[in-house]
């Protein structure tokens, strides 16, 4: 910024006019999240001021109607749903990227990742149905009752699978050709080129790619609303229904009023938390390591 | 538009926040009914509520449209509270009720259109034929959880509840007497049509819907079958003579008495003429 502001060229018309531009557009990006934020503290206000915010920690159970706010469960679901699909999606994405990079003909390749970008175009609500008719009546077989948070889990890594193997496909495209002609040179055969030469000249993409699958996985309504059986419950085995935050807000909002709804946004303000959450560990794991 | 402009003009902040919120929170905008006293109806009528009863005044509404070229009828759900709510603070011309009328409510005007049936659903494979009310009750609490103890398999119930808010749920839960809180689930689902595809899925599912989809669905060959309660067949000709226990009237209501164009509605949406649609939508018109 410092250098920019120095530079003498700024002092061209258009180079003022591009400046002005570009600090419009980012002020209304800014202001857009900021009004976002405000918004949902506004509309959560009602409930946190009737209810008060420690009650949507301790109430015995959720059920609104009856003035009862307990949001614990339904951020377990989404932690175990996220935590799950993260942990099975992250290993087979950047594995096939690697694949598709370093061992695939690339008369495969191609249509491989081709593949894989179909499958990120796919709508969400597609995924959910093949999820209800297909996955649930498969795992219902297994044990009852079959809408679970194996099924969440499953349909997640699916639908977050394509977003970090495309951020992987991109980074290790992106590692020098200097540093894998440097390898050979050196004469590492390729696995170990990968592991200690290509993994961390990428690591700074394939961190990315780990934050943005796990805010597609955090943020994901209605695959999840159709297969995890939104039984508002911790979840004691892979098998039993939970209730995502996401889907408590799909699920009730179209009839929720009053209190009910204003505890809708309290999940929604909540939500928004845990993705602050995320955002800053990741910035605190990665600080001066990857991305400086 | 020209206003809209001059909004812009004086205030853009004020403006752009509102329509930033009015788009996430999908309220519709204040826009009521500009009746005119001519013969030819024009003018715009927000209609909000159940959605149970949405996709049936949609589509009398589109009729409604081109009967009368200049009318705009639009249609929103929300729930039948919602319905209330906004028939009361003036948000919308008319709202869609789907039960009958509570006490409190006795200060809205409210019209007939339909009736609906809640059915209790199995799949077909099941071996059950009925449930008496006091099984019923036993299984949505959790006092009986496996078919065996029913005249079934040796299977583990899957239980399927509706979502807090619907209406459908508070007829069902009205009609056996249980509270929500007692009500133990292993789904809890949103629409009609979920809740037909969660017991297609499952042959040890038990859930209730509308008798109107599940009997659509039924005759289209989706594997699930309607019980009869306290002894009458769930279907759309028993929920017309009233003689199906869970039933419900399907209101429309106004905070005042229509006029104008809503009277007009009203009555369209009351008269004979739109039976057709009534039926299609696999709701059951009110005798003549």
């Amino acid at each position: 910024m410092t250098s920019l502001r120095s530079n003498t060229l700024s002092r061209w018309p258009t180079d003022e006019l591009l400046c002005w531009v570009l600090r419009g557009t980012a002020t209304i990006a800014g202001t857009i999240v900021l009004l976002i934020v405000v918004f949902l503290i506004v509309e959560a206000l009602p409930a946190l001021y009737h209810v008060g915010l420690p009650r949507f920690f301790t109430d015995p159970s959720w059920h609104p109607a009856d003035g009862l706010y307990n949001l614990t469960p339904m951020l377990w679901g989404t932690l175990f749903a996220m935590t799950g699909s993260v942990l099975i999606a992250t290993p087979l994405g950047i594995l096939s990227a690697v694949f598709c990079h370093y061992y695939a003909p690339p008369t495969l390749a191609r249509p491989y990742r081709r593949l894989i970008e179909l499958l990120a175009g796919i709508p969400s609500v597609v995924y959910g149905f093949w999820g209800l008719v297909v996955l649930v009546p498969l795992i219902a077989e297994i044990q009852p009752p079959g809408p679970s948070l194996l099924a969440g889990i499953l349909i997640l890594t699916i639908m977050i699978l394509p977003t970090i193997t495309l951020m992987a496909d991109a980074s290790l495209a992106n590692v020098p050709q200097q540093y894998l002609r440097g390898a050979a040179a050196l004469g590492l055969p390729r696995w170990a080129t990968i592991q200690s030469v290509v993994f961390p000249a990428a690591k700074s993409g394939l961190c990315t790619g780990v934050i943005l699958e796990t805010g597609r996985a955090i943020g994901e309504t209605m695959a999840i609303l159709m297969v995890c059986g939104n039984v508002v419950q911790i979840p004691s085995s892979i098998f039993d229904p939970i209730r995502t935050l996401t889907a408590n807000i799909a699920l009730e909002m179209a009839y929720a009023l009053g209190d009910h709804r204003a505890a809708l946004f309290v999940s929604g303000l909540v939500l928004m938390a845990m993705i602050v959450a995320l955002v800053l560990a990741a910035e605190w794991i990665s600080r001066g390591r990857v991305y400086g | 538009m020209c206003k809209y402009l001059n909004i812009f003009r004086v205030n853009p902040c004020g403006s752009l926040a509102t329509l930033l919120i009015l788009a996430l929170l999908g309220i519709p905008g204040s826009v009521t009914a500009q009746t005119t006293a001519t013969d030819q109806l024009s003018g715009k009528l927000v209609i909000t509520g159940a959605s149970t009863l949405a996709p049936l005044i949609a589509e009398i509404g589109k009729r409604f449209e081109s009967l009368y070229v200049k009318v705009r009828v639009d249609v929103q759900t929300g729930g039948s509270s919602r319905g209330v709510a906004d028939a009361r603070q003036g948000l919308a011309d008319i709202g869609m009720v789907s039960r009958a009328m509570k006490d409190d409510e006795k200060d809205l005007h409210a019209f007939p259109v339909a009736r609906d049936g809640v059915g209790i659903i199995l799949h077909k494979q099941n071996p059950v034929q009925a449930l008496t009310d006091e099984q019923v009750v036993a299984i949505y609490t959790g006092k009986i959880t496996n078919w065996k103890d029913v005249g079934g398999k040796d299977a583990p119930m899957t239980v399927v509840n509706k979502a807090e808010g619907r209406s459908t749920l508070e007829v069902f839960l009205h009609y056996f007497k249980i509270k929500n809180t007692d009500v133990k689930a292993q789904v809890v689902i949103g629409d009609n049509e979920q809740g037909v595809k969660t017991v297609a899925g499952n042959r040890h599912a038990i859930g209730y819907v509308s008798i109107g989809t599940a009997e659509y669905d039924e005759s289209q060959g989706v594997p699930i079958k309607l019980l009869s309660v306290g002894g009458v067949t769930a279907s759309t000709e028993t929920v017309r003579n009233g003689t199906f226990p869970i039933s419900r009237p399907l209101h429309i209501i106004t905070r005042t008495p229509p006029v104008g164009l809503a009277k007009a509605f009203i009555d369209y949406a009351q008269s004979k003429a739109v039976h057709d649609i009534i039926t299609q939508q696999y709701f059951v018109p009110l005798a003549d």
